[in-house]
């Protein structure tokens, strides 16, 4: 049913329509309404066979889905930012036991500073957790992929994550195709686990393994996330023919075909760069982009076919590894190695910072002109990190930047007491 | 595209404004995008949402940088916030105030525009006190939105009005609309307007 809605409830609507049995989760924003609007599905009823558990935290989030998954029901949560970090111990075990949990993430900077706005820092942080990871580029997106997500995950007993850009996509309303409970029926089987603790036939989920397998186990784990990398290309194709739209895959290729500058990207902030494409090739520059949708495991193969035309790569990313830059771009450069095809780093967006189709083609004329460095922070206000710089430089107790800069911008009004 | 801004206070319903008008666009089977200006709400702070309505799917999550259209909820953030900042220069302007344009000192705006007729301020509190009781002005400046730049239609704001909220308060807020519509179009307008 077409429907003008929000994103977080209509992914919650598409949650409760792929019949989860347990749902336990602690509210952190932007992920709040998600969440809301099950433990509202699950009270009137409309949600049926199925358990919302309130936890005291992440971490116990988590551990409940371990547990659920491990009995053999089907388990969801949902998270953000330093919800993440706090699950990240019991993360690794979901993925390193094979429990095919599916967890969304509003996607949210981490602190400090604390910051509740958007940028891909969190899900990032935990891209070696052994969680598939599929990142949404709209809110028709974000459904889809839950669907195919369940799907997967339990097809591969994997878990996976589903990044959705938080506030972007998750406060915002816009048309949805919802999808019918018989379609979603149709196309996700009842779950049936590869492992399940059953007291008739009872194993262990999680036994102690020392140096004699432990290196086999994980070579199992990275094995089973790479064949992901055939099956999520044909679930798309699948979900295509089922549900008559196209969403989730490896890729995205928009005007990349002859494109001699190509744009990678993931998330939201692939819309307006769509837009932008669309505009300067309207000038007759050989423009495009591509289109991350799924990060991990990382389709290097087919990111290095898709940009193998290409004169140069810009690679924007929503996340910095501090010491290094990109992470995105140290995956793209890895396929690239040995092709003299120059990749630059744009990190963008960070804490909320909007990426605006004015920067974009600014950065886009930079880059056409070969003047881009390696690496570069879009829309830098070097002024305040200049005036900070010169502080840390004259005085030895120069004090916290963050408090300092805002006082330059006068978001701070209070002055030394 | 049809760019939309509207500012108020946390409380105000802003946000709830901004989904209506993308309602009433999807309504009328067009694309729509409504979202807030994200911080940390508080009852009072300034407030910002904004509704973006094309007749294709709307691809950009960048904010609305230069609106054709702004509606101001709280005329007092006309001294606090700049409210008119990137405003097409043929754009519309619609002020919740008992006041004229010229009371409020916004004779230069006027001056600025290259359609001063698009600027208007409607009394949508005071309408909406009258019609719900209570101080909340939404749906009419909805309805004086719709009657001002036709963006959408009465009848589309009054179904999205119908679409939200409970009956009872759902009646008293279309009156509203509709007052309102009427307070820019005038009565004939507004009665031919909701019947479409």
């Amino acid at each position: 049913m077409l429907r003008q809605m929000e994103g977080s409830q209509a992914i919650a609507a598409t949650v409760a329509s792929c019949r989860p049995e347990v749902i336990c989760a602690y509210p952190i924003s932007p992920q709040t309404h998600i969440v809301e609007g099950l433990s509202a599905l699950v009270r009137s009823g409309e949600l049926e066979h199925c358990e919302f558990v309130n936890v005291e935290s992440e971490f116990a989030a988590m551990s409940v889905a371990i547990g659920a998954s491990a009995a053999g029901t089907r388990a969801y949560t949902a998270t953000a930012s330093q919800g993440l970090l706090y699950m990240s111990e019991a993360l690794y075990n979901a993925a390193g036991l094979g429990l095919p949990i599916v967890m969304t993430v509003a996607n949210r900077a981490i602190g400090a500073p604390i910051n509740i706005w958007n940028d891909h820092s969190d899900s990032m942080s935990q891209r070696d957790s052994g969680w598939i990871q599929l990142y949404a580029e709209s809110n028709q997106e974000a459904i889809d992929l839950h669907i195919q997500a369940f799907r997967l995950a339990e097809q591969l007993s994997l878990p996976a994550m589903v990044c959705v850009d938080g506030f972007i996509l998750t406060h915002a309303h816009e048309r949805v195709e919802l999808p019918a409970q018989t379609q979603v029926d149709s196309f996700l089987p009842a779950f049936s686990p590869r492992q399940v603790l059953d007291p008739r036939e009872p194993v262990t989920i999680g036994a102690m393994v020392g140096p004699e397998a432990f290196t086999e186990v994980r070579y199992l784990a990275h094995y089973k996330q790479m064949q992901a990398l055939d099956a999520i290309p044909a679930l798309a194709s699948e979900f295509e023919s089922s549900f008559g739209r196209a969403s989730g895959g490896l890729l995205r290729r928009y005007r990349t075909a002859d494109a001699e500058l190509v744009v990678v990207a993931l998330g939201s902030v692939l819309g307006t760069l769509e837009d932008v494409v669309d505009e300067l090739r309207e000038e007759g520059l050989r423009v495009g982009c591509l289109g991350i949708k799924t990060f991990r495991p990382w389709p290097g193969q087919e990111v290095a076919g898709a940009l193998s035309g290409a004169h140069r790569v810009v690679v924007l990313e929503k996340a910095l590894s501090i010491g290094l830059g990109g992470i995105v771009a140290q995956n793209v450069r890895s396929g690239l190695a040995g092709s003299g095809i120059p990749v630059h780093t744009v990190i963008a967006g960070l804490g909320g910072r909007p990426i605006t189709k004015r920067s974009l083609r600014r950065l886009l004329a930079e880059a056409r002109a070969g003047r881009l460095n390696e690496t570069t922070f879009l829309d830098l206000r070097t002024d305040l990190v200049e005036r900070e710089l010169q502080r840390t430089l004259a005085s030895a107790r120069s004090g916290p930047h963050a408090e300092n800069m805002l006082r330059d911008l006068g978001a701070v009004a209070a002055g030394p007491v | 595209m049809f760019e939309v801004r509207i500012h108020g206070r946390g409380g105000q319903g802003v946000v709830t404004a901004a989904e209506l008008l993308s309602v009433a666009a999807f309504l009328e089977g067009r694309h729509a995008q409504a979202f807030p200006s994200f911080g940390s709400e508080r009852t009072g702070a300034p407030v910002v949402s904004f509704c973006r309505i094309d007749e294709r799917p709307i691809r950009t999550h960048e904010p609305i940088v230069a609106p054709d259209a702004l509606i101001v909820v709280d005329p007092t953030l006309l001294h606090q916030v700049d409210v008119f900042g990137g405003l097409e220069p043929d754009g519309w302007v619609l002020m919740n105030s008992s006041r004229s344009l010229e009371e409020l000192q916004l004779t230069p705006l006027r001056e600025r525009s290259s359609h001063p007729e698009r600027l208007v301020s409607v009394p949508a509190s005071q309408i909406a006190r009258e019609a719900l009781g209570r101080p909340l002005p939404n749906a009419a400046l909805l309805g004086a939105f719709a009657a001002l730049t036709s963006a959408v239609s009465l009848s589309s704001v009054l179904a999205a009005i119908r679409g939200r909220f409970s009956e009872e308060t759902a009646e008293g807020n279309v009156v509203a609309a509709e007052r309102a519509f009427a307070a820019v179009r005038g009565p004939a307008a507004a009665l031919e307007a909701s019947r479409a």
